[in-house]
């Protein structure tokens, strides 16, 4: 089953400008990899070289920051929203 | 003469777009850039934080969304992951999208630091920089572009001031 992933603005270029995309998996984790899998330009950006989320993306399920939750393990259902934002931060 | 106690410039009616303007600005109404400057302002002593969401293209901002700085540091701020959500989402339901970041800079210059550069999320957006060191706040604005930093103009719009 499907969940709507929804892409930051810098992304978009590799979807061809698509805000949202369907990507099948049962967790965070699942869902970037499938994500990395179709546009492996987003590879860099999302996910560290050994497979932990880039500090400089927030990843949310619903209204829940997944660093608030299980990380890449915390779980997707049918449904659920899956939002990707920049972490805005600095000094 | 309306008095206002920062720089209002009243060209609203003939603003340019960008087909005739090259040069970046940040084009902000003069409510939101008081609500931002205020933000900082009650912010003290930590740095303060906000996201500004509008008319990529143009440069124009039509919202201002104050954050919690996550951090809650007088040295670094981190926008609050659930106000980024809240404001992104507001944003996208009135079909704009947030083009700029704002925060404090309590005892310097306002000029990005090594840090605002290291992590400026997005090329297209505008980085304010509202600097509380002095007693009158100072509000610049910038571009950054793997890793360079251009400074651009802050016009204020202020709508009361246009004539007819």
């Amino acid at each position: 089953m499907p969940v709507d992933v929804r892409l930051p603005t810098l992304l978009r270029s590799q979807t061809g400008g698509r805000s949202t995309v369907s990507v099948e998996g049962k967790t965070i984790g699942d869902i970037l990899n499938e994500l990395v899998a179709q546009y492996p330009g987003m590879g860099g950006q999302l996910l560290n070289e050994d497979g932990t989320l880039h500090r400089f993306v927030n990843v949310y399920v619903n209204d829940d920051d997944v660093r608030y939750l299980d990380l890449l393990d915390t779980p997707v259902k049918p449904g659920d929203e899956v939002s990707i934002l920049p972490a805005v931060a600095g000094g | 003469m309306l008095h206002y106690p920062i720089t209002v410039t009243t060209i609203r009616a003939s603003k340019p777009g960008p087909r005739y303007n090259p040069v970046a600005m940040l084009w902000i109404p003069s409510d939101l850039h008081a609500e931002m400057v205020a933000h900082c302002l009650v912010g003290l002593p930590d740095e303060a934080c906000g996201l500004l969401a509008g008319d990529a293209e143009a440069g124009e901002v039509s919202i201002c969304y104050p954050a919690r700085n996550a951090a809650k540091s007088a040295k670094v701020y981190t926008v609050d992951p659930r106000d980024m959500l809240q404001a992104d989402k507001d944003a996208e339901s009135r079909g704009i999208e947030i083009i700029g970041v704002f925060h404090s800079h309590t005892h310097t210059d306002a000029y990005p630091s090594p840090t605002d550069v290291d992590q400026a999320p997005d090329p297209g957006w505008h980085y304010v920089i509202v600097s509380l060191r002095d007693t009158h706040p100072v509000v610049r604005s910038y571009t950054i572009v793997d890793g360079e930093v251009e400074e651009e103009s802050v016009v204020v719009l202020n709508d009361a001031l246009v004539p007819g």
